[in-house]
């Protein structure tokens, strides 16, 4: 529990962070709020020589709304979501969220762009942002791109961020007003990641489904976007019958790993289950 | 009028036995200032790292030391071969086996100690372990404790192979332990043989980890000059790691001196004596600096002291109204690689025959096999003495396996088998006597309690719905105090402890006691009783323990043996004090003896109150040269206290549970402990312990567990898999009381801080079986985790809609 020696670089600005990351290339780790990175190393998982410290770089702190989009900074805690009331009134979605990830000791330094980034199909951001059609903003010394989150997460541990981007941003098209929302997270208790979740937005016209969209967490090498199961709702009433196919398509797509949650086939089905419960929930809260 | 409200005025101040005084050790603690022992930072010291093997059975081909050495502050590595010339590659344990201390040629469990690297901090010491080379050559590995007698099994202990015994009888394979039993195998077979109603169950009670917060390590010291080690140690038993030091190293037993400190819980996690610790020992006797050694979290869970791992058959024998004609309980122990679990030298399976419970069961037998598998070693641990929750677990669920057989209520099946008021004190028929218990009164108040009759209403409702409630019972009986030294001792020294008290000039007083406290308050339950002993004020009683140069020999604390013995023996040292002081007041006041009586804090003369002398004047007057003829100074006693028998504290509790069975998750929606610990010192303190041994069932019982994949490695070792339940997931708890003292306590208190543990964990079983045992469920195996409930579900077909 001992990590190996380091050099620690405390950057003032993106250009100087950028700079560092060319010096030190391969050898170079990002640490935003270290709650995946640290103990990674502590395990020697990881062994960087050189950590550059994102916390003190201004521009990538603070969420704001720009016309239709929610825009946040990748160093944003998870607390500073739960506490902000922009996205409680824009995007309560993503405070459920954030409330379900881990502990508050955890949610003080851990950030939405290092929860992200990391690339762990365990951690609950990407699911959220796949429900949210989100796009992050990924900057280089060449320059900066917009990628949408349903592009971003290639598998295990792999996203398209390149060893000389810094994620800066996040954006969300901020939800219309009278979406429904859930987060369902099943998990064995406070600190723990998913045994399985999904995140859904839902849109009715009455008694219809207009939009939807469903994501689920820890039941693959990463996020997955249950789109046959999104497919198979538009245009239907969210009765049993859809709930249950719903769920069977989502259950579909998982490939899990087996591990002290439960096996296979248990998160599967709690994919189903925490499916249908969002949906369920999402539908109380959303217009008719 | 007025002098009785002088009386409680004076009885206030004392704030003895029966207040709820705050705990004088709080202060202290909650403001940072306890001094656990990575805390201890002697100059010159040096850090131990250690090396552990990534097997689970292996044999160590060689050790390369080379790049280890060329670390930076790399100062020593000590493996096996280093310790041979001190003859300490090896140890005795406390079970009467040896242990490795480092692997020597080859490992038997994963993460097995295999060198010590020291170093100058504990970075270079970790860079260091890392560059140890092992070259290891695999061997079979046994995991299943139920294929160790197999006659194609991995021989583990080579060592030992071609001893027919360590310690506890005959051997009957390489891999065989001992076999224990007691009580009558034929009268009970065929008591078996011939009943009307037999019930059977395969019961595991899995291998879990008391996880105290503080993990294991050490501080050793030795003076080259002085020939004196001191070793500042996470030891529940100080004195008793003094001896084992002593016979060790061949150190006088005068120049070691064992200082516990601060204990961050030890849940007898902190009894055995740890490869770790002697290494550091060995270490600093060769460098001449101190030594510290500190346990990950990982090393913590994965290698010391574990606990359970008992496989057991449950078997009733009964007539049709349910009354128990007989009794017939085997085990099959996993003791791990090496014997090394705590165990009195008579009592290799612990007090297991404790397993007749609340209940009057003529005819009983009971057997442990105990066998090694390539597992860490250990046992015995977790906030039981010595295997009483394994006992405890089996007859709490094999009554309501026979009350489902007979469909017979569960709280009924209790009652017409609970032992008789008016029958103590009661021998079992394996052999033990309850002291004192009434167990029908504690059940009724806890059944009125709960509105027992409208649970079971809404229960059939529920399920009537297809919904899944439970509703659990227990009716234990614990057994504590270990203790009486005709039947306990470990390394052949009786299981007695002590307290020695000085009263100083001024009335206040200083105790010391062979005990050694780890968070149960001992600081402040001994002042207390100390104070109505001698009607001084608790606030100025210092306790101090765990200081081998200071405190008297004893056993240390563990298996709720400090207020049962330790306790017992502050009340008679102060009864000694109270003796001496009745003489010198007799004096004082020119009356015999005989014409005193006592009075909260002062001796009156009979009839004549306003005569009188107070403890502190006499406190006084016993410093001065005033006193009766050939009398010493001063006011000073110590007592060895060998307890008379065990106490047997019991309890009655009700759990009620939902389980979703779409999820499988276990809602805990009420739990009503009543606990009976006769005679209530401290009512805070003792409801802060239930509080604590009910939150830790609560873990076992619904996630805790070590689990092994087929090769003997580690499946969920660090706590994000082993289950700490936070204030999130802990139930809230009832708690209630009745009293019924130990009639051969000298204040008539039992232990306590272990009923809700023992008692709590079947209470939780009981309510998940229960919520399943109209479809025909008899037994689940723990944990109850979510994954495992559902799977019930599943196997029933009640896991869709
Ligand atoms: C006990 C525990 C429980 C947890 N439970 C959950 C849970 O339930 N759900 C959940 O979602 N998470 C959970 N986590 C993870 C936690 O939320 C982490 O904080 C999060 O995964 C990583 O964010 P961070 O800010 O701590 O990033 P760090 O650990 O600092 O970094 C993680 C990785 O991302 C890279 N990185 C960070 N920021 C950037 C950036 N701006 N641009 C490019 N790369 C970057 C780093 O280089 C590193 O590789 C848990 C963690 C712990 C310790």
């Amino acid at each position: 529990m001992i990590p190996r020696e380091f050099d620690y670089h405390a950057p003032q600005s993106i250009p100087d962070a950028l700079g560092l990351l060319a010096q030190f290339g391969d050898e170079a780790k990002l640490l935003a709020g270290g709650h995946s990175l640290l103990p990674m190393m502590k395990l020697r998982l990881a062994e960087p020589g050189h950590l550059i410290d994102l916390g003190r770089i201004r521009e990538l702190q603070g969420i704001r709304e720009d016309g239709d989009t929610l825009r946040i900074g990748a160093m944003t805690t998870e607390n500073q979501l739960i506490w902000s009331q922009l996205l409680q009134d824009k995007c309560p979605l993503l405070v459920e969220g954030a409330r379900l990830i881990s502990d508050p000791q955890v949610r003080y330094k851990g950030t939405i762009g290092g929860d992200i980034s990391h690339g762990d199909p365990a951690n609950d951001h990407p699911a959220l942002m796949l429900a949210l059609g989100a796009s992050y903003v990924l900057q280089s010394a060449s320059g900066e791109r917009v990628v949408s989150a349903d592009d971003f997460f290639v598998g295990m541990y792999d996203t398209l961020l390149q060893p000389d981007e810094i994620m800066t941003e996040i954006r969300i098209p901020a939800p219309a007003q009278g979406t429904g929302y859930c987060y369902a997270k099943l998990k064995r208790k406070v600190g723990d990641f998913a045994t399985a979740a999904a995140a859904v937005t839902l849109r009715m016209q009455g008694e219809t489904v207009q939009e939807v969209a469903i994501a689920l967490t820890n039941v693959g090498a990463c996020a997955l976007r249950a789109r046959e199961a999104e497919d198979a709702l538009r245009g239907k009433t969210l009765d049993d019958a859809a709930l249950a196919e719903a769920a069977r398509l989502a259950m579909s797509i998982c490939d899990p790993v087996e591990d002290q949650r439960g096996d296979v086939e248990y998160k599967t089905a709690m994919a189903g289950e925490m499916t249908r419960r969002a949906l369920s929930t999402a539908n109380s809260r959303a217009t008719h | 009028m007025a002098a009785s409200t002088d009386m409680l005025e004076r009885e206030a101040t004392l704030q003895g036995l029966g207040t709820s005084r705050l705990r004088k050790e709080d202060a202290r603690f909650i403001r940072g200032k306890g001094t656990y022992i990575d805390d201890i930072k002697l100059p010159g010291m040096l850090f131990g790292a250690m090396v552990r093997s990534p097997y689970a059975h292996a044999r160590i081909k060689s050790i390369n030391k080379d790049k280890a050495l060329a670390v930076p502050g790399v100062v020593a590595v000590l493996v096996a071969d280093d310790l041979k010339p001190v003859k300490l590659d090896w140890m005795p344990t406390l079970g009467s086996d040896v242990q490795a201390v480092l692997a020597d040629e080859k490992v038997c469990f994963q993460l097995q100690e295999v060198a010590m690297v020291i170093a100058t901090d504990r970075y270079a010491a970790s860079d260091g372990a890392d560059m140890v080379e092992v070259d290891y050559e695999e061997l079979p590995v046994l995991v299943d404790p139920h294929k160790a007698m197999d006659a194609d099994a991995p021989i583990i202990r080579e060592d030992i192979a071609d001893k027919d015994e360590v310690g506890h009888g005959k051997r009957t394979h390489p891999n065989h332990i001992f076999t224990w039993e007691a009580g009558d195998k034929d009268a009970t077979d065929s008591v078996f043989a011939n009943a009307e109603v037999t019930v059977k169950e395969e019961i595991l009670n899995p291998r879990v980890h008391p996880c105290p917060m503080e993990t294991c390590g050490c501080v050793a010291s030795f003076d080259k000059v002085t020939g004196q080690l001191t070793v500042y140690i996470t030891s529940q038993a100080p004195h008793l790691v003094r001896t084992v030091v002593a016979m060790l190293s061949g150190i006088p037993e005068s120049k070691i001196r064992i200082i516990g400190g601060d204990i961050g819980g030890g849940f007898g996690n902190k009894v055995p004596i740890y490869p770790g610790y002697v290494v550091a020992i060995v270490a600093s006797i060769v460098t001449g600096v101190p030594i510290k050694w500190i346990e990950s979290r990982i090393d913590n869970i994965s290698t010391t002291g574990f606990a359970r791992d008992y496989h057991g058959i449950g078997e009733l024998a009964a007539d049709k109204d349910g009354r128990i004609k007989a009794l017939r309980f085997t085990a099959l122990a996993d003791h791990g690689a090496f014997n090394s679990h705590v165990s009195a030298t008579k009592l290799p399976a612990g007090l297991f025959s404790i397993c007749t419970g609340s209940y009057d069961i003529p005819t009983a037998y009971c057997r442990v096999d105990a066998v090694y598998t390539n597992k860490a070693p250990g046992g015995v641990a977790y906030r039981c003495s010595l295997r009483v929750t394994e006992a405890v677990y089996l007859i709490e669920r094999m009554m309501d396996v026979l009350a489902q057989k007979l469909s017979i209520d569960k709280a009924e099946i209790r009652r017409r088998n609970f032992v008789n008021a008016d029958k103590f004190p009661y021998s079992t028929s394996l052999g033990w006597t309850l002291d004192s218990g009434d167990y029908h009164t504690a059940l009724e108040k806890v059944l009125q309690a709960v509105d027992y009759e409208g649970l079971r209403k809404e229960q059939a409702e529920k399920r009537a719905k297809g919904e899944l409630m439970g509703i659990g019972l227990c009716t234990f009986t614990e057994i504590v105090g270990a203790g009486p030294t005709k039947v306990c001792d470990i390394l052949g020294i009786g299981l007695f402890d002590s307290c020695d008290i000085r009263v100083n000039p001024t009335g206040s007083a200083i105790a010391r006691l062979g005990t050694m406290s780890q968070g149960q308050g001992h600081a402040t339950t001994y002042a207390q009783i100390i104070a109505t002993e001698l009607g001084l004020s608790s606030e100025e009683i210092q306790i101090e323990e765990g200081d081998t140069d200071k405190a008297p020999y004893g056993a240390g604390t563990w298996g709720s043996r400090s207020t049962p013995v330790a306790g017992a023996a502050a009340a008679m040292a102060a009864r000694k004090i109270r003796a001496k002081a009745q003489a010198i007041a007799a004096h004082l006041l020119e009356v015999g003896e005989g014409d005193l009586e006592w009075e909260i804090d002062r001796f009156n003369v009979k009839g004549n109150p306003a005569q009188s002398k107070t403890m502190k004047e006499i406190a006084l007057a016993a410093h001065t040269g005033d006193l009766p003829d050939g009398m010493e100074q001063g006011l000073d006693a110590t007592e060895y206290y060998d307890p008379p028998n065990m106490t047997f504290p019991f309890g009655a509790y009700v759990c009620v549970v939902d389980i979703d069975r779409f999820t499988g998750e276990t809602k805990v929606r009420r739990f009503y402990a009543l606990d009976d610990c006769g005679t209530r010192i401290n009512p805070m303190i003792i409801e802060g312990q239930i509080h604590g041994g009910l939150t830790e069932a609560f873990a076992v019982a619904f996630g805790q567990a070590i689990p092994f994949d087929e090769n003997g490695n580690h499946l969920g070792n660090s706590l994000m898999d082993y289950f700490l339940p936070t204030a999130v997931e802990t139930p809230h708890w009832e708690t209630d009381h009745t009293v019924t003292p130990s009639p051969h306590h000298p204040i008539g208190a039992k232990g306590v801080a272990e009923s809700p543990h023992v008692g709590g964990i079947p209470c939780f079983s009981n309510a998940v079986v229960d919520a399943f045992a109209h479809l025909g469920v008899t037994h689940m195996d723990m944990p109850h985790t979510a994954f495992r409930v559902w799977q019930q579900c599943k196997a029933l077909g009640i896991n869709t809609r």
